[in-house]
């Protein structure tokens, strides 16, 4: 870098640190190096880290960093505060939004296309189909993903299986093998926390681990009403069912991080969840493979279910701006961006073929599996984080799965009338 | 108190009022209308304004969902009402018995109202919580049998609303009667002790009956409160388990802001709505006319 370019650049940050004070950036015409506001919803400890090293890439850039982080309800309030500043024509330059919600935003016409940022940097070689796919409206780029979360693992406490003499399973019928051994001793086999989409992410993994990779798609993911009504589902429910026996009775409301406190502590011996939980784990200093191990969760070791993270760009009007925006989507791709960025996360680079070195061994595993179920065409999305379906239908369908976990009186055959309807919800 | 003088004296209160009213039209009327208006539209994400008639409503009667807040509401509403004006109102003879120091159980009978809802909702969840609240406390004490887990029930779930919006509203209840029985005149009370009658018996027939005025204005502010009652589950319950206590404006919230379906949520919202004004337009009504006999 030359010095004289370094002069410019910081010139150029000064201004427009005194524009902001002046309070002239709300204006936001002012052509100077680009501003960048970026509305998202890391907020805490490790993920407010990883957002960090962006903010700090981009400034490096000579870009004007505008940190825009609505807390709370993962996400459900930076969305409202998003969707108030869209309508009012005063969108921020990138904004998080995950999944089919990506296309329902598109389908606003309000969503910039990435296509030549994409095309220099090689994101098609570089990202599998089955996730450039959730990247693109009508074949063109319009998020760049972030990171990728493994959602069907299996979260274990060595020692209380030690304590009750069980074994690690491998399929569900294992699953209550080890359960009932982990009664009988007096822990509590699973902590589920009873919110509806962890009892999702619970059902989810009965019917890839149960039902297979095909029924996952054809049943979870195209809602076909044969599926929905076949055997195979009506085994997934009941073996759901079962699985509620093994949790303890106070588990409604719970919040996802106290159940994994409860595998922490040895209160229970086995929590589903995905790999953000191993942040939980980290936290209290335990190490992965000795402390606490993480393992497929039962009958899906051949398959993966992701949550990936991605940043969409809005339309925004100036160059400077604009530029900026380019500039973000290629950081956010870049080799350095996501390993520091996972690293700090908990989940794994989104890039494929990256090195691993710094990663713990079950975020190595993890990559290990995304490589090849991606080419085994078992990389499948999660219903359960918002990855699959528009919002209404998966919402629709969670509150079917939870009032059946709820409502010992619901049968297997009402669920799966139920199901049905709740597939028709457009 | 002197007429206005000055002719230009006439305009002046109009002139002041004329902000405050300008923005209720457009904030609460014109908010209405809006909703309205969207509640026929095709919104799904954001706002559009495609019109499809009454679609949206037909799939609100059609919805699950909003039958169990439907139900829930009228459960949790007559429940509530009739549970916090009963218990203010013998709070409030209670202590319209010349107690000592009814200044201080005043104050802690109306303090739950100085808490917000969320706080109420919180503190009710552990109580009932049955691993931290009442039931673990029991089997603490030797009752290994203790069982209340009613917020963990799907089917009991809104009995541990009532529960929680009772205790806060039946202190703010009884301030009310407590100031309508004071309001009372004294002789008529004396009258019909001369005429021997029992202390029951005045009350039944003579100071209940004139507190009538207060029992409407009160049965207004805790049914309004009972249908729009949103934090309170939120911080209970979240609607839970599954949906087994989801009210009108929980379900409103999750359908407009969480599910990219305003349209839906804008019909679950005249909905509520139009139950408020089933309750508040015959009020209305009835003391308007009253106001022109007098």
């Amino acid at each position: 870098m030359t010095s004289t370019s370094f002069t410019t650049k910081h010139l150029a940050r000064s201004m427009a640190r005194t524009l902001a004070l002046s309070g002239l950036l709300s204006l936001g015409q002012h052509a100077r190096a680009g501003e960048l506001e970026v509305l998202h919803w890391w907020t805490s400890g490790g993920e407010a880290k990883a957002v960090m090293s962006l903010k700090n890439s981009m400034q490096a850039k000579g870009h004007v960093w505008k940190d825009y982080a609505v807390a709370g309800g993962a996400g459900d309030a930076a969305m409202t505060v998003l969707k108030s500043r869209v309508v009012s024509g005063n969108a921020p330059a990138a904004a998080q939004i995950k999944g089919p919600a990506l296309q329902e935003w598109a389908r606003e016409g309000v969503l910039e296309n990435m296509n030549d940022v994409a095309r220099a940097e090689h994101w098609d070689d570089l990202l599998p189909p089955a996730i450039s796919n959730l990247m693109k409206y009508k074949g063109n780029y319009i998020a760049a993903p972030v990171n990728v979360h493994r959602v069907n693992w299996l979260w274990v406490n060595p020692e209380v299986f030690k304590k009750a003499g069980a074994k690690v399973p491998g399929n569900w019928a294992e699953f209550f093998v080890a359960a009932n051994a982990l009664k009988k001793a007096g822990f509590i086999a699973l902590a589920h926390g009873g919110q509806n989409w962890q009892d999702f992410t619970t059902f989810e993994a009965i019917a890839l681990g149960e039902g297979g990779t095909e029924f996952y798609k054809k049943a979870l993911l195209q809602l076909d009403p044969a599926s929905l009504k076949s055997p195979t589902m009506e085994h997934v429910l009941n073996t759901f069912r079962q699985v509620k026996a093994y949790t303890d009775k106070n588990a409604a409301g719970r919040d996802w991080n106290l159940a994994t406190a409860m595998v922490i502590k040895g209160e229970a011996g086995m929590q589903l969840m995905g790999d953000w939980a191993k942040g939980e784990f980290m936290a209290t200093g335990k190490l992965p493979g000795k402390d606490f191990l993480c393992v497929p969760s039962p009958g899906s070791a051949k398959a993966y279910t992701f949550n990936v993270d991605s940043f969409a760009l809005f339309k925004v009007k100036g160059q400077a701006k604009q530029a900026a925006q380019k500039d973000l989507a290629t950081a956010i791709m870049s080799p350095e961006f996501q390993e520091v960025f996972n690293l700090n996360k908990g989940s794994i680079p989104v890039r494929m073929g990256m090195k691993m070195d710094k990663f713990d061994d079950c975020a190595k595993a993890s990559a290990r599996d995304f490589g090849d179920s991606s080419k085994a065409a078992s990389l499948l999305p999660s219903v359960a984080h918002g990855m699959a379906l528009p919002s209404a239908t998966e919402g629709a369908l969670k509150d079917v799965v939870s009032q059946f976990w709820n409502d010992e009186k619901m049968s297997v055959q009402q669920a799966q009338d139920r199901l049905l309807a709740a597939a028709k919800t457009h | 108190m002197p007429a206005p003088s000055k002719p230009q004296t006439i305009w002046l209160p109009k002139l002041v009022l004329a902000p405050s009213f300008l923005l209720a039209i457009l904030f609460i009327y014109g908010l209405m209308l809006w909703n309205g208006y969207l509640s026929v539209s095709a919104s799904r994400l954001l706002p559009n304004y495609e019109f499809i008639g009454l679609e949206n409503y037909a799939d609100l009667m059609a919805s699950e969902r909003w039958q169990v807040a439907m139900r829930n509401l009228l459960v949790f509403g007559s429940l509530f009402v009739s549970l916090s004006m009963a218990l203010g109102l013998l709070l409030a003879i209670l202590l319209d018995q010349r107690v000592r120091a009814e200044g201080l159980l005043r104050s802690i009978y109306l303090y739950p109202m100085a808490l917000s809802f969320i706080v109420t909702g919180t503190a009710w969840k552990w109580i009932l919580n049955p691993g931290l609240g009442l039931e673990h406390l029991f089997r603490q004490w030797g009752f290994s049998e203790a069982n209340f887990d009613w917020l963990v029930q799907s089917d009991r779930a809104i009995y541990c609303v009532v529960i929680a919006a009772v205790w806060q509203s039946s202190g703010f209840v009884m301030a009310l009667f407590l100031a309508g029985l004071r309001g009372i005149d004294e002789s008529i009370i004396k009258a019909a002790q001369v005429d021997g009658a029992s202390l029951p018996r005045i009350y039944w027939r003579i100071i209940i009956p004139s507190l009538r005025p207060v029992f409407f204005s009160t049965l207004m502010v805790v049914s309004h409160l009972a249908i729009k009652s949103f934090d309170l589950v939120m911080a209970l319950t979240a609607g839970g388990p599954g949906y087994a206590t989801d009210l009108p404006a929980t379900f409103m919230y999750t359908m407009a802001f969480s599910r990219g379906q305003i349209g839906l949520g804008a019909a679950s919202a005249t909905m509520m709505l139009a139950t408020v004004a089933a309750i508040v337009v015959p009020y209305l009504y009835s003391e308007l006319r009253q106001a022109k006999k007098a």
